[in-house]
């Protein structure tokens, strides 16, 4: 027979060992944040294991659009043309706003609103951890993904890149609980906080005086204070104002415009000035 | 033989991948804990080969891969694997089903741990979803408590 432990310390003793390993790793990664780059690695060395979780969804959709009907790609074609041909025109009238809203803000000696570089990723696998809303997308630092990268969908802003590995990285939803995101609202530029809740229909904005003007239906913009997310994209409209004059605050519900639980493809956005500031710090920070 | 040798490797790996599979919203509620029930097994099993120090660094995959603070899954993995290491004995020769109740309890254990030290880290609030996962695996264990038995037969694993 064999025994249980030919060598090495008994049960409880591991337990206790392995347990109090755990609590430094804990304290070590959370209140110190002690793993930021060997998490790169560390993300890059399981990553395997991720792609080969996803290969059945993507074998799926593979076969799925191998079916699709000759007439129905002709329709999406049509869809797709007519749709391009439409926000074409509307772009045409945005460089034009553009240039004016540059010319009047340089009137005004107020900062010219810098190009943004987008690329679109793809969502690779949402987290089944209930406790945080997490998402993994197919770009990583081999795209020059960064920390703190602003992620958006075709409607408005989903979140930002917590971790960045080499070829994925994972973005914190804005409705998650350790998420809060500077808004103002769009009709009369009222400043707010909106923390996630949760719950992925949900933001809670926080902190908002009785006597403050909100609706219910305003729509709340990035407000871009923070330097995280550029100014000026949707991020929730209000859906309730609960305003009890025994609390001290009055408590707003917003729900996202981005529809969290059904995204696929998503924007990263580099602002042109967030690249000058990173090559500012390389300057700075000798190697 | 190779197989011989990698095979509880390989089903901690499959149990993994199966972990993090992306899933529809209302299937990934009642996904079961396949790590923990495939790590269950063989602390049951072959104690002598798999137990906490598996369980800790299965642990720490797990954190990796599911973007939790380091440490919180190995935390909870450790200690009810040491439950079930050293209970297997007595646990061995309960009935499939009665072993079914006694995973139930432990996945429940398993959950509220995380939840607590998550609880204490991030300022997250309980909801009764998430013990949907107790009732998942008590049903999945007899299924695959009866295919990992088959695999460990026909591989003489000891």
């Amino acid at each position: 027979m064999n025994l249980m432990f030919s060598s090495g310390p008994s049960l409880p003793n591991r337990l206790v060992l392995s347990l109090l390993l755990s609590v430094a790793l804990i304290l070590f990664d959370h209140k110190l944040d002690g793993f930021g780059t060997t998490r790169v690695y560390l993300n890059s060395l399981v990553s395997p294991l991720q792609y080969l979780a996803n290969l059945p969804g993507q074998m799926l959709n593979a076969s799925a659009s191998r079916f699709v009907s000759h007439e129905r790609l002709f329709n999406d074609n049509a869809k797709l043309t007519h749709d391009a041909i439409v926000m074409n025109g509307q772009l045409q009238r945005l460089i034009f706003l553009q240039q004016e809203n540059d010319r009047l803000r340089s009137l005004l000696n107020s900062p010219v609103q810098d190009n943004t570089r987008k690329i679109v990723a793809e969502l690779m696998a949402v987290d089944n951890n209930p406790y945080s809303h997490q998402i993994v997308i197919n770009k990583g630092a081999i795209n020059s993904v960064f920390e703190g990268q602003p992620v958006l969908d075709d409607k408005g802003i989903v979140g930002q890149i917590m971790q960045v590995s080499s070829t994925n990285s994972r973005v914190l939803l804005i409705a998650d609980v350790t998420h809060a995101i500077p808004v103002r609202v769009a009709r009369n530029n009222v400043r707010l906080i909106a923390s996630g809740s949760g719950s992925l229909d949900e933001l809670l904005i926080q902190h908002v005086a009785h006597s403050s003007d909100l609706k219910i239906g305003d729509i709340l913009l990035s407000s871009g204070l923070g330097n995280i997310f550029p100014e000026g994209y949707p991020v929730a409209t209000i859906i309730s104002i609960v305003r009890d004059e025994s609390r001290p605050f009055s408590q707003v519900r917003a729900k996202p415009i981005a529809q969290l639980d059904r995204l696929k493809y998503l924007l990263l956005l580099w602002s042109e000035r967030s690249s000058e500031d990173k090559q500012a710090k390389e300057e700075m920070v000798p190697k | 033989m190779s197989l011989r040798n990698y095979s509880i490797a390989l089903s901690i790996v499959i149990a993994l991948v199966l972990q993090i599979m992306p899933m529809p919203a209302i299937a990934d509620l009642y996904r079961p804990d396949w790590v923990l029930l495939v790590l269950s097994y063989w602390a049951l099993a072959l104690p002598n080969r798999v137990n906490i120090g598996v369980a800790f660094f299965t642990g720490l995959i797990l954190d990796i891969l599911l973007g939790t603070s380091m440490g919180v899954h190995s935390f909870a993995m450790c200690l009810c694997i040491y439950v079930l290491a050293a209970n297997h004995k007595r646990l061995r020769n309960y009935s499939v089903w009665q072993q079914s109740i006694i995973i139930g309890i432990i996945t429940a254990l398993y959950n509220l741990v995380i939840f607590w030290v998550q609880h204490l880290i991030t300022d997250i609030y309980f909801l009764l979803d998430y013990l949907w996962p107790v009732l998942s695996s008590m049903v999945i264990w007899p299924w695959l408590f009866w295919l990992l038995r088959k695999i460990r037969r026909q591989l003489r694993l000891n």
